[in-house]
Formats: structure tokens, sequence, C-alpha cells
């Protein structure tokens, strides 16, 4: 699957410019609220008609305003998973999976097998409810369920887990995580939270003031994000358990890092995500200290914004970045090439 | 009570049934348009729709029998081209009535379209369905306590209507003649009182039964959308 995004649009003062290609996996389309995330995802689904522009999705052209080509969102099979999840309200749970069902025939692909999705999501038990007797975490997977058995080439998903509690979406994020791996459909994800976009996304689009400003892996893209819980994302593996201190230690391109004991078995792939502002420097290897984690690296570049700084590590290749009082920077003295040591307070982690 | 008046009785409940049931696709689709529409002359339509609420119901008769009547444009042409005659037949009637009766159905059926979250719509959109399957399947069914609200208020507006019936198709017992009709008929008689008063007791029964069933079967709708 291949997206492909050049459009301009207008909304009164708000002017969207998007440009973009999208991989297979999850693209993560990432920026503040009111930076055109929706109006982009809208007009992917065929919900907007674009002033100018092209959208392509495997070289079938859905919308060329120069052409005068517009697709209506029925006939392009892109699913859309929306922030409120639109159940039917006349239609009991099974009867919204299997909307979707009468259109699937005769487009070529294999129909979505239904008791394999309901037990994907879990779902199974609430088949002959009413979708208003369903929790909001429910609702989602069941919207899930719905766009997926509608067999779309394409998922959209316009912050899913945005109006969820916390509780919520930890229930969720795991069955987004599963249609990501086993479903096999290439998603385009909407989100503000940069701790999703890490557990999620292989591919990221950042959007700031309704302009593209940058695209590319996760790893390399995140640490850029214009966020206040703006952070860095390290691949890591899990090395060993240390029973007697409830301590799982993982390997990363930086170095190790210890954490709460995982449940993970030796050799899991995980990804630990640090916020910037769990992060200090030091100009020496710190002595006495009570942070496990204390990595070695050079600044690699330094992003003031006001009273704070952003500074970008690179530790042995790996991206980590630290939110710093300009103050700091200046006591420091830090500047691109420096050698520091990164003191790491705190790391939150997913399976990947 | 008298044949007559028996005669009465069923013309009314057939030529309010038949308005009914005739207007209401139209109704449907009418007020769709001015729910959902977005077209040139949008306020026209709704002017024009609103004409017989507000309109002396003896000038929406006559204006009916002017271009209706054997001789008037629509109606010389229906009467050539396919035999169809309004002029003081029962259809006629139940034209009068169904014209009488429409903006009080367009307004029901389309306020309850207006409450439909149009998102829902638009998701339905998205998992493939058609313009026409998403009206069908998703915005009727949303709008059914309207479309029965604005049902039982035509067929109430028809089994009442007098003017414009009157005026279109005249008062002859036993074709155009229901029972406001043959009520207004009978207080012009001397000992057609109790006539009357039969009438108007059947009058109020049919009426209230309309309302009671409209409000059991508005009530079962919600129920089975409540029900899990």
């Amino acid at each position: 699957m291949s997206l492909d995004v050049d459009i301009e649009h207008s909304h009164g003062a708000f002017h969207l410019s998007a440009r973009f290609v999208s991989e297979p996996g999850v693209t993560a389309l990432f920026g503040r609220s009111g930076s055109g995330k929706t109006t982009l995802v809208n007009i992917v689904g065929g919900l907007i008609r674009p002033d100018r522009g092209r959208v392509t999705v495997d070289g079938q052209v859905l919308v060329d305003t120069e052409r005068r080509l517009f697709v209506p969102k029925h006939r392009r099979r892109i699913g859309y998973v929306f922030q409120d999840s639109r159940l039917f309200p006349h239609l009991s749970v099974r009867q919204n999976l299997l909307y979707g069902r009468w259109f699937t025939r005769g487009n070529g692909g294999e129909v979505a097998d239904f008791d394999a999705v309901v037990e994907l999501l879990g779902i199974s038990a609430l088949l002959d409810r009413r979708p208003e007797s369903l929790s909001g975490g429910e609702k989602q997977r069941v919207a899930l369920g719905r766009a997926l058995l509608a067999h779309p080439r394409l998922l959209l998903m316009d912050e899913p887990l945005a109006s969820l509690d916390e509780a919520r979406r930890a229930e969720i994020l795991p069955y987004i995580e599963r249609l990501r791996d086993k479903a096999g459909v290439p998603i385009l994800y909407v989100s503000h939270s940069v701790a999703e976009v890490a557990r999620l996304a292989t591919t990221v689009v950042i959007l700031a003031d309704g302009k593209v400003t940058a695209v590319g892996s996760v790893l390399d893209i995140l640490p850029l994000a214009d966020a206040s819980d703006a952070g860095s994302v390290l691949d890591a593996v899990v090395a060993r358990h240390d029973e007697s201190f409830q301590l799982t230690t993982l390997a990363s391109a930086a170095g190790e890092l210890q954490v709460p004991r995982l449940s993970a078995p030796h050799g899991t792939s995980v990804r630990a995500y640090i916020r910037a502002r769990d992060v200090m420097l030091s100009l020496q290897p710190p002595q006495e200290i009570s942070a496990l984690n204390v990595l070695a690296g050079k600044v690699a570049q330094i992003t003031p914004s006001g009273a704070q700084a952003d500074v970008r590590l690179d530790c042995n290749g790996a991206v980590l970045t630290a939110r710093l009082t300009a103050k700091s920077v200046q006591r420091l003295a830090l500047a691109p090439g420096r050698p520091v040591y990164a003191v790491i307070k705190s790391v939150s982690f997913e399976r990947s | 009570m008298t044949a007559e008046e028996w005669t009465a009785v069923r013309l009314s409940l057939l030529v309010a049934v038949t308005a009914t049931a005739a207007s209401l696709p139209f109704g449907i689709a009418v007020a769709w348009l001015l729910a959902r529409g977005r077209f040139w002359g949008k306020s026209l339509v709704d002017t024009l729709v609103h004409l017989p609420l507000i309109l002396p119901p003896v000038v929406t008769g006559y204006l009916l029998l002017i271009l209706l009547g054997k001789r008037g444009p629509i109606g010389e042409f229906l009467n050539d081209a396919f035999g169809i005659v309004f002029a003081f037949r029962w259809t006629g009637a139940a034209l009068a009535c169904a014209v009488m009766g429409f903006p009080l159905m367009v307004r029901a059926i389309r306020l309850s379209i207006e409450a439909i979250d149009t998102r829902l719509e638009s998701a339905a959109g998205t998992l493939g369905a058609h313009p026409l399957f998403v009206f069908a399947t998703i915005t009727l069914p949303l709008s059914l306590p309207g479309v029965i609200a604005g049902a039982i208020l035509c067929f109430a507006k028809s089994m009442g209507e007098f003017g414009a019936t009157i005026t279109f198709v005249s008062n002859i017992p036993g074709e155009t003649q229901t029972l406001p009709s043959a009520i207004y008929t009978l207080t012009q008689v001397p000992g057609g009182d109790s006539g009357a008063l039969r009438l108007t007791a059947i009058s109020v029964v049919i009426s209230m039964t309309a309302l009671l069933g409209s409000e059991l079967l508005a009530r079962s709708i919600g129920a089975r959308r409540v029900a899990t």
C-alpha cells in the first residue's frame, strides 16, 4: 500500500498545504489540535473535497482537481474510525459490524472473516447489545471492527483514543497493535499524543499550522516533535532480569537501561520512550546518585525555545532529547560536539 | 345511525388514509430536501409548502378548483392524457386534504431529519454505502418517530378538513361528503342535531384513537431502541 497526498485546502482563515507519501504499516499524523490533521484525514477519506491537489492510493487516483476527478467516499474502500465512535444507534452491535458487508462483494479481495475480527477485538460478548449500553472503550472496539469488516485497503483513525480516559486507552491500544500486526491493513493514525505515536507508528508525518514540517521513521522524527511531552524513542531488547531488586536490564544502542521488572522474556524487543523533561545532563560521570540510568553521548543540536532549550544527544547513534532551562545550557557551556552524560529519571516502554 | 351518516364516516376514513398514504413519500422527499438540500430557491419551496397553512382554506380550495377543475390547465391535461379526474370526486377530496395536511407532515419529518447527526451518515458512507442506501438504512429509520408524527398529523388534518374540500369538490353525499361536511349539512336542516352529535362523537373517537395509536407506536420504537 502506498498513499500519496499532495493537496491544498482553505477553510476560512485556515490554510492547509500538505504533501507526503506514506509507507505500509502505521503512519502517524502528528500535531497539535488545529494543525489540520483531521482536515487532512477527511480529505483522504472523501469527506472533504480539497481546493486543489491529488490523492492516490495504490496508484488509483482518488482526487485530482486538475482532472476534475473525485471518487466519492463510498467507492474508496477506505475505512474510518472516528474519535466519537459513530455507531448506528438503531442497530445492534452485530448489525453495526455487518453494515459494510453489503458492499465488500465483488471487489476482488477476500472477505474479512467476521469471527476472526470479533475474536481479535474481544467483542464476542457484546454482539447482541445496543451501542448506547456500551462503555466508551467497547464502542471504539466495535467501531474498529465495523471499519475492518468493510474490508478497507486503508484504515483512517482520527484520534480514536482521545475521548477515553487513561484506563480505557490502555485497554484499546493493544487491540490497535494487534490490528496493525495481524490484520495487515495499513493505518493512517491521527494523534497528538507522543506516547501513542511512539508505540504504534512506523512512519510519522508532523503537521504544524497546516503544513507538513517533517516526514520520516518514528525513531528519527519523534525527537523533533514540538510538543509538551516531547521525548525520544529507543529500540531495545530485554537482556536480563534481576530478581532480587525486581529490575530488568534492557540493551539498546545507547547503552543499558535498568527499568522496573518486565514480564517479557529475554530477547523480547521493546520500545522505550523517554520524555525530554525526564533527562538531566552532566558534564562529569555522576557518582553517588540515585538514578540508575546514565548514558554517555555527545550534544548534537540545541534548539532554544524561550526560557527552555531542547538538547539533542547522539548516544552511540541513538537519539536522546533532554529539555533544560536556557540557564543550564549556558552554565554547562553546552555546544554541539560536547561530550555529556544523560541522567534518565524515568523510562516508559512498550513492547514492540 | 343512518346509512348516510355511515357513508360519511367510511368516506372520511378512505379520504384521510388515501391522502396520508399518497402524500407520505412526497412528504419525506420534500422534508429531506428542506433539511439537507442546498439548492437555489430553497426558501421558495419552503414557502410554497407552507402556503396552505397560512392561506384561508377556501382560497386553497378555490386555487385547486382553478388549476385542477375539469377546465383548469392541469385538470384538463390529466383528464386528456390519463383520464384522471379530481373535480367533484372523492379523489379530489383526498387531494385537497393531502395539500392541507402536507405542511404539517413535512414540518414534523423535517425536524426529525434535522435532528439526526449527519456524521452517522458520513460514517455509513465510509463503510461503502451508496447515499440512497444510507438514506434507507440510517436516515429513514432514525427519523421514524417524526415520520409517524407527520403521518398522524396529516391524517388528523384530513379527518377535519372542511374549507378546501367543500370549495374544490363540493358536498356530494356518497362521493365527497366527508364527516365535517356531513356535520355541517346536518346542522343546517331542522332536526339534524342528533345526527350531528353522533358524527361529532365519532369524529372525537377517531381523532383520539389516531393520537393514541401514534403514541404507542412511537413508544414501542423508543423501547426497541433502548432495549439491550
